[in-house]
C-alpha cells in the first residue's frame, strides 16, 4: 500500500468512500507517523484511544454509505481549542491540568462529521508569537531546514504545531487560529495552505480567546482544495457565538472552478516594504504574471493606512487580551501558585498570574492594562480603534472600486532560526505579521498560499486577501495560483 | 514619553502580575519601547472617524431571557484548584 499520510484530505475522503482502505488504517499510519515524529514537538497530547474509537465509528458510516467528507479523515486539533476530557491549555502553564467537560463548537462540528482526533497540537502561549517560542510545551520545530544546514526553524506562530503536523504529514489537515496572522504566518513557513475566514464565519465558542474582536479559527491544509473542504465543515452560524454569522455556508469545494478570467487583482503599493528581501518581492511579482496569465486582470491599488496596522494592533489586541486573560484567577481552573503564610486574595491572583503567564503573555497584559487605564483610553484605545475604521475603509474603498481580490507577500522572510529572535526587541517579532495583520483588523478573509522556494530551499508564500463572506471566490482564485505556481515540495525527512 | 518604574509598578499591579522590583526597570523599558511603536498613531487624522466596534455591520442577536442551562455543580467545580463543599475556596477575603 502506498503511503497514506501522503494523502490529501480530498484523496483521503475519496479512498476511504472507494474501500481502497479503511478508516481505523488510515490512522494508524497517522499515529505510527506522529509517533516517529517527537522530534518536531508538533503534538504535545496525543489522543490515540480517541483516534481508533473515533475511527471504528467512522469505519462504520463509511460501511452504510453515510459519509460526509471528514468521516474517517485524521486530524490534529490546535491546543487553543476546548476537547471535552482532553488538556486544553492553550499552551500555557496557567491551564496545567484543565480539562474542559465539553468541546468548542468547532471540535464538536468535525466530530459529528466523523472526524478523527489524532491529539491536541502545540503553539504559542494563549497565541501570542510568531514563532512558537512562548509555549509551555517547548518549540514546535519546522520540519523544513535550510539546504546543508541543520540549524532547527521556526515554524512559525502561533498555530506552529498545526503547521509542522500538516506539513509533515502527521495529519491530514489541522485547525488553527488567527488572531493577527498565526493561521498564514506559520503556512508560509511551512509550504501548506491556511486560510483566514471573514470574522463571524466560523465560530469562537470554547476557543481560548486571546482577542475576540480579531480571533478567527480556519483550516491549515495540505491544498486549497482541501482547505475549501475543511472551511465548509468548520463553518456555520452558532447561537453560543453572538457574532457568528447567520449566513448560508456554501459548497466552497464546487466553487474550485480554475477560471478566474476576468477578475480583478489587487497589487497594494503600500506592501512594498523597505528592507524587503528582493526574493519576497521577485515571488510577489511573480504571483501577480500567474494571474494575469490566468486571465485575472492586475491593477495597482493603494491602502493608505496600511503603514499604521501594526501600531494599531499592538493597542487593540493586548487591550482584548488583558480582559480576557482577566479570569485566570487560579480560582476556577487550572493552576494555583503555593501560597505563604498570611497570604490573601490579592497574593493568591498576583502569584498564580506571575508564575502562570510566560513573559510575552505577561508584557501583551500589562500593555493592555496600560493602554486601558485612565488617562490613556482615549489617547491610545480610542485611536487605535478610530485608526481601525480607517484601515477598514481603505479595503471598503478598493473593493467598490471592483477589485475581487487583492495579492501581497503572506510574511517578510522565509522562516528563521529557532533562538535567533532572542535577543530582539519584541516590537521585531511584531514585523512578523506586517502583510497579515491588516486582514484581521478589516474583519476580511485571507489565504495564503505556497508558492515558491527561497535560495536556501525554503517555502515562500503568497497571501490573497478577498471580500467579506466570499471565501468561495478567493479560494478560487487561490487555487489558480496554486496551481501555477505548481508548488509540490515536501521537506526531506530527517525526524 | 518615558514611562518610569513607579508607572510599570502600578500597571503591574493593575494587572494583578507579580513582579519583583528588580525586574520593574527592565520592564519599563519594554513598555517604552512597544509604546513608541504605537506613537506612530498620533501622525493619523482621526478627525470625524467613529472608534470601531464591530468588524461587520451586524446587529447583535437576541434570544428568548430564558434559562438555557444550569445544574452543573460537580461541572463547574471540576476544574477548581480547590473546591470545598460545592463552593470555589480561596484564601480568607474579610478580616
Amino acid at each position: 500500500m502506498t503511503d497514506l499520510t501522503k494523502l490529501t484530505l480530498a484523496q483521503a475522503r475519496d479512498g476511504l468512500r472507494a474501500k481502497d482502505f479503511t478508516a481505523p488504517e488510515l490512522t494508524e499510519a497517522y499515529l505510527a507517523a506522529i509517533d516517529a515524529a517527537d522530534a518536531l514537538n508538533a503534538f504535545v497530547h496525543k489522543t490515540p484511544e480517541i483516534a481508533r474509537r473515533q475511527a471504528g465509528f467512522a469505519q462504520t458510516r463509511l460501511d452504510m454509505g453515510m459519509s460526509p467528507d471528514l468521516c474517517g479523515i485524521p486530524m490534529g486539533i490546535k491546543d487553543l481549542f476546548c476537547t471535552t476530557g482532553v488538556p486544553s491549555q492553550a499552551a500555557s502553564r496557567i491551564l496545567d491540568g484543565f480539562r474542559p467537560p465539553y468541546d468548542s463548537t468547532v471540535t464538536e462540528l468535525l466530530h459529528k462529521q466523523g472526524a478523527v482526533m489524532l491529539g491536541k497540537l502545540n503553539m504559542d502561549e494563549f497565541a501570542m508569537g510568531s514563532s512558537n517560542e512562548t509555549s509551555t510545551y517547548g518549540n514546535a520545530v519546522n520540519p523544513w531546514r535550510r539546504q546543508d544546514d541543520a540549524t532547527p526553524l521556526t515554524p512559525g506562530g502561533s498555530s506552529g504545531g498545526s503547521a509542522a503536523a500538516v506539513a509533515a504529514n502527521l495529519c491530514a489537515a489541522a485547525t488553527g487560529t488567527d488572531t493577527g496572522g498565526s493561521i498564514r504566518q506559520p503556512a508560509a513557513f511551512t509550504g501548506i495552505v491556511g486560510i483566514k475566514p471573514t470574522y463571524g464565519r466560523v465560530s469562537r465558542w470554547g476557543i481560548i480567546a486571546f482577542a475576540s474582536s480579531l480571533d478567527q479559527a480556519g483550516p491549515m491544509t495540505k491544498d486549497v482544495r482541501d482547505a475549501a473542504i475543511l472551511l465548509r465543515a468548520m463553518s456555520g452560524h452558532d447561537s453560543k457565538d453572538s457574532t457568528s454569522a447567520d449566513l448560508p455556508v456554501p459548497d466552497f469545494e464546487a466553487m474550485l472552478t480554475g477560471d478566474i478570467r476576468g477578475k480583478v487583482i489587487g497589487i497594494p503599493r503600500e506592501y512594498r516594504m523597505d528592507g524587503m528581501p528582493e526574493e519576497i518581492e521577485a515571488l510577489w511579482h511573480r504571483g501577480a504574471e500567474m494571474l494575469r496569465a490566468a486571465g485575472a486582470e492586475i491593477r495597482d491599488i493603494s491602502l493608505p493606512h496600511t503603514k499604521y496596522a501594526l501600531p494599531a494592533y499592538y493597542v487593540i489586541a493586548p487591550a482584548e487580551a488583558s480582559s480576557n486573560l482577566a479570569r485566570y484567577d487560579g480560582v476556577r481552573f487550572g493552576r494555583r501558585a503555593r501560597l505563604a503564610q498570611g497570604d490573601g486574595i490579592t497574593e493568591m491572583y498576583e502569584k498564580t498570574r506571575a508564575e502562570g503567564f510566560g513573559p510575552e503573555v505577561q508584557r501583551r497584559i500589562m500593555v493592555g492594562t496600560y493602554v486601558l487605564s485612565a488617562g490613556f483610553y482615549d489617547a491610545y484605545y480610542n485611536r487605535a480603534r478610530r485608526v481601525r475604521a480607517l484601515i477598514k475603509r481603505d479595503f471598503d474603498q478598493v473593493f467598490a472600486d471592483g477589485i475581487d481580490a487583492i495579492l501581497t507577500p503572506a510574511t517578510p522572510s522565509a522562516a528563521f532560526g529557532l533562538g535567533e529572535m532572542a535577543n530582539a526587541d519584541p516590537v521585531q517579532m511584531y514585523l512578523n505579521d506586517v502583510f497579515t495583520v491588516t486582514v484581521n483588523l478589516a474583519g476580511l478573509p485571507g489565504i495564503s498560499v505556497p508558492a515558491g522556494l527561497d535560495a536556501r530551499g525554503l517555502p515562500l508564500g503568497l497571501q490573497l486577501i478577498g471580500r467579506p463572506w466570499e471565501e468561495g471566490d478567493l479560494l478560487n482564485v487561490a487555487h489558480s495560483l496554486e496551481r501555477a505556481a505548481g508548488f509540490v515540495a515536501k521537506p526531506d525527512r530527517w525526524w | 514619553m518615558a514611562i518610569d518604574t513607579d508607572t510599570a509598578r502600578k500597571v503591574a499591579r493593575l494587572a494583578r502580575i507579580r513582579v519583583e522590583e528588580e525586574r520593574l526597570p527592565a520592564l519599563a523599558r519594554e513598555f517604552d519601547a512597544i509604546l513608541g511603536f504605537i506613537e506612530q498613531l498620533n501622525e493619523v487624522d482621526v478627525e470625524g472617524v467613529e472608534p470601531m466596534t464591530s468588524v461587520t455591520p451586524m446587529r447583535l442577536k437576541r434570544r428568548a431571557d430564558v434559562v438555557t442551562d444550569g445544574d452543573r455543580q460537580a461541572e463547574v467545580l471540576l476544574n477548581a484548584p480547590e473546591a470545598r463543599e460545592g463552593f470555589f475556596a480561596v484564601p480568607k477575603v474579610v478580616e
